[in-house]
């Protein structure tokens, strides 16, 4: 067998530092998979943190290698020693934060957890966790399924998409991704689970937006969504207020499958509180005007960001600006405009590690939800009164959630903004809008956080034992850790 | 672990009686963090230290004392420091420093033999030891109080300045060792500072105070920037007493 050295996620791992080499102790599988300290970031770019990183070379391996921390946590790992360091999976590091990352111990890439089954009759189709949502969707869209939820990249693997419970702008009407996973196999240090909502529900809901803290998910069995082309007709509409777009999502978002809303939460109150609405369905055949072919596949990045911008590139001024323009080309009332998926879903795609346009700071993108409508005027008020400058706002509004203990999504209003570090107000800000939203009830999006205290997370998830007795019957040493649950003092973090 | 804006759940302080350390700990308590190490020499100032890392919003202060004119203890000190922070530590901060008396040190070579100890080798001792932790436990960062004293030595406190010159050095090399580590060295160069080191002296041009040298600290745990100058203009001035010819340089006021 040919040892592969892991190559984790393009630009997401920075300055590879050779170590020594490190001892890999392997019990179950004949050749040790190799190991290599990296110095691992999220998204955002904030506090990254050197691990040992494995790329096991499918499910057995990934099983053979959690199983080597038996259950005393006495087996040597990668990491040289007993699995103190922890072990947390990754696979393409589009969370924002430390989710994906683990200071001192074992990151296990699911680069190679590659395989896409064939599709069933009825749309189910089994796919490797490391496949990313670009991949499967160039796999299933000549045969006219498209992936059940779009976050808003498709840089973004099945297990991360799992492990955060994704949603997107479909989530009003069809929930977040795990509604549309039928099964997943887990690989935890006591071994392997097939879990589904039906089987062993309590384990399957702890694993969807579990952020890999009861296992490693190697394969799941995804549902598909059935389309006729892979054109989108949508909407567009202009508001100059929030209510004006607030009123128009709940008068009328259930007559579209997808919804969202861009936001100016400027400083200038005139200008707050302004959107433009995008609404969608995906064509069907009849739609489309003659001659245009009804499957046009998604295509890669085109643009490259090569380095990180310079310091304050994106400030007040230049943020001001880009919302400026964004408002203004996009057209006041549009009806039935054609759109290929690229540019509806995955707008930001088209530019490969735009993160590097925050400089080398970075940034931190702060996604909350809350019920009530009162609570989200507030926030944007409390955004727009601090004069601490973000990009235009995601809006959009939740359907129910579902039963995951740390699954994100509950009925009510979404913000999502980037901030870039930079600007002293920035902290205290945000420390007001958690606040804010716990006071209503809601919570924060730790896929996206790298900044929330440990008190707070306990009030925003108060079932997080739930999360701690499934992971007492997988992982009763605690082996899976991340540099998120040490922050956040949760799922054996300590507290 | 330290969050996107650098801010520590648990740090160590090695010279944990310092005024400006004192003032970094009461800011850094108030954004979150938990856990303060305080090490120093004077176990019933290390305990009101504490008390007032506690009030500031702390849960867990424990303290451990040391002797810096030891170098051979710096080792074990940083060993106690980090079994009394648990698990992690996300913050080391170097604030050991001794002032002297240039006129009564420059005269006694076991006087300039202590005043090197103290603001040379044991801090550097200590950080090689914080560092090499550091470094196996994958992420941390680690801070050290220089002085605008070391950027250019002058005749009314030389033995300090190149001392502190000589930790200067060692903590931007330091840095560069651990380029790509996951730890990040911060280095300040504060310039005069009221505080009990400099009770009694005139305060130089650009004086500041705890305060002033805590906000620029806080602020730059965001960035990674290796120099913070405190306060930022002393970069300049000093940008342009480096190529003072000498002559002038002992006229320089300060
Ligand atoms: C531009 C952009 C837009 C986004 N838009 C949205 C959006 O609209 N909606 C939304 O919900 N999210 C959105 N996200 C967030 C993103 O979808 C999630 O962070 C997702 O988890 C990233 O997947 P990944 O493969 O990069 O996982 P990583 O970032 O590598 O890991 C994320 C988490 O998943 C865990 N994990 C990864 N693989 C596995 C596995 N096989 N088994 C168990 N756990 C695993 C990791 O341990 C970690 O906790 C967006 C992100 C970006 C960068
Ligand atoms: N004040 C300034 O103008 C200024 C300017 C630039 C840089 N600095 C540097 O900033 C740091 C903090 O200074 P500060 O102004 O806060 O002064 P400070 O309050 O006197 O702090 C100095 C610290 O070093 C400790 N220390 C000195 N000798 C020691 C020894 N032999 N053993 C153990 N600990 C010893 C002191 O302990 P005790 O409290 O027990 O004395 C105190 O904790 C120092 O490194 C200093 O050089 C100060």
């Amino acid at each position: 067998m040919k040892a592969t050295a892991p190559g984790v996620s393009g630009g997401d791992i920075v300055g590879l530092r050779p170590e020594p080499a490190l001892e890999t102790n392997n019990h179950r599988s004949e050749e040790p998979t190799p190991a290599e300290a990296r110095l691992l970031r999220g998204w955002g770019r904030t506090a990254p943190t050197t691990a040992h990183v494995v790329a096991p070379r499918g499910p057995d391996e990934v099983a053979a290698l959690l199983g080597v921390f038996d259950a005393r946590g006495q087996g040597a790992g990668p990491d040289g020693h007993t699995g103190r360091g922890g072990v947390i999976p990754r696979g393409l590091g589009r969370s924002y934060g430390d989710a994906a990352q683990c200071a001192g111990g074992t990151v296990v890439s699911t680069e190679h957890l590659d395989r896409i089954g064939a599709i069933g009759s009825g749309g189910s189709v089994v796919v490797g966790a490391g496949v990313d949502l670009h991949r499967l969707i160039c796999e299933v869209l000549p045969s006219g399924w498209f992936i059940p939820v779009s976050p808003g990249t498709r840089q973004v693997t099945v297990g991360g998409a799992i492990a955060a419970d994704v949603h997107g702008k479909n989530h009003h009407r069809d929930g977040s991704f795990c509604q549309h996973v039928t099964s997943v196999t887990l690989a935890t240090p006591t071994g392997v689970h097939l879990v589904g909502p039906h089987d062993d529900p309590t384990l399957f809901w702890a694993t969807a937006g579990g952020l890999g803290l009861t296992g490693i998910v190697t394969e799941a069995i995804v549902q598909l969504l059935a389309v006729d082309t892979s054109w989108m007709v949508v909407d567009t509409e202009r508001f100059d207020d929030l209510d004006g777009v607030m009123a128009r999502m709940d008068q009328s978002d259930m007559s579209y499958r997808y919804s969202v809303a861009w936001l100016d939460c400027a400083a200038r109150t005139s200008r707050r509180g302004r959107a433009v609405l995008t609404r969608g369905d995906h064509a069907p055949r009849a739609a489309l005007p003659r001659g245009t072919e009804p499957v046009r596949l998604p295509r890669r990045p085109v643009l490259r960001v090569p380095v990180p911008a310079p310091r304050g590139l994106l400030n007040a001024t230049t943020i001001a600006w880009f919302n400026e323009l964004w408002f203004r080309r996009s057209p006041r009332n549009q009806s039935g405009e054609l759109s290929t998926i690229e540019s509806y879903f995955y707008p930001l795609d088209f530019i490969a590690d735009w993160n590097l346009l925050y400089g080398p700071l970075g940034f931190v993108q702060y996604q909350f939800v809350v019920g009530d409508a009162e609570a989200l005027r507030a926030t944007v008020d409390t955004i727009g009164a601090s004069g601490v400058p973000s990009f235009l706002a995601v809006l959009k509004r939740f359907g129910a959630g579902n039963p995951g203990p740390l699954s994100f999504p509950m009925e009510g209003w979404t913000l999502a903004l980037d901030f870039p570090i930079g600007p002293p107000g920035l902290p205290g800000l945000l420390r007001r809008l958690d606040d804010v939203v716990m006071e209503a009830g809601g919570r924060v999006y730790l896929a996206k956080d790298s900044r929330l205290s440990p008190d707070a997370l306990h009030a925003m998830y108060p079932r997080l034992d739930e999360l701690d007795s499934a992971r007492r019957r997988v992982d009763p040493e605690g082996v899976l850790r991340s540099d998120l649950s040490r922050r956040l003092q949760f799922a054996g973090g300590v507290r | 672990m330290n969050n996107a804006f650098g801010v520590p759940q648990s740090m160590v302080v090695l010279g944990g009686t310092s005024e400006i350390a004192s003032t970094i700990v009461r800011r850094l308590a108030q954004e979150g963090c938990r856990t303060v190490v305080l090490a120093g020499r004077d176990a019933i100032a290390l305990a009101t230290a504490a008390a007032a890392t506690i009030e500031a919003g702390a849960t867990l202060a424990p303290t451990v004392t040391f002797d810096a004119r030891a170098a051979g203890g710096a080792a074990a000190c940083v060993d106690e420091c980090f079994a009394s922070a648990g698990p992690d530590v996300d913050l080391v901060l170097m604030a050991v420093g001794q002032l002297g008396e240039q006129m009564a040190d420059e005269g006694d070579p076991d006087r300039t033999a202590e005043m090197v100890t103290v603001n040379f080798t044991w801090p550097a001792t200590a950080l090689t030891a914080a560092a090499a932790r550091l470094r196996r436990q994958g992420h941390g960062r680690v801070l050290v109080l220089s002085s605008v004293a070391g950027v250019r030595v002058r005749r009314s406190n030389y033995t300090y300045g190149s001392a502190k010159a000589g930790l200067d050095a060692f903590a931007l090399g330091l840095a560069e060792s651990l380029r790509d580590s996951g730890v990040v060295v911060q280095v300040i160069r504060p310039g005069f500072v009221t505080t009990k080191m400099t009770k009694g002296r005139d305060p130089a041009p650009f004086a500041t105070g705890p305060d002033d040298v805590a906000s620029a600290v806080v602020a730059a745990l965001g960035g990674g920037r290796l120099v913070v100058w405190v306060p930022s203009t002393v970069r300049w001035v000093f940008l342009a007493l480096v190529h003072l010819p000498r002559v002038l340089w002992r006229r320089v006021p300060g």
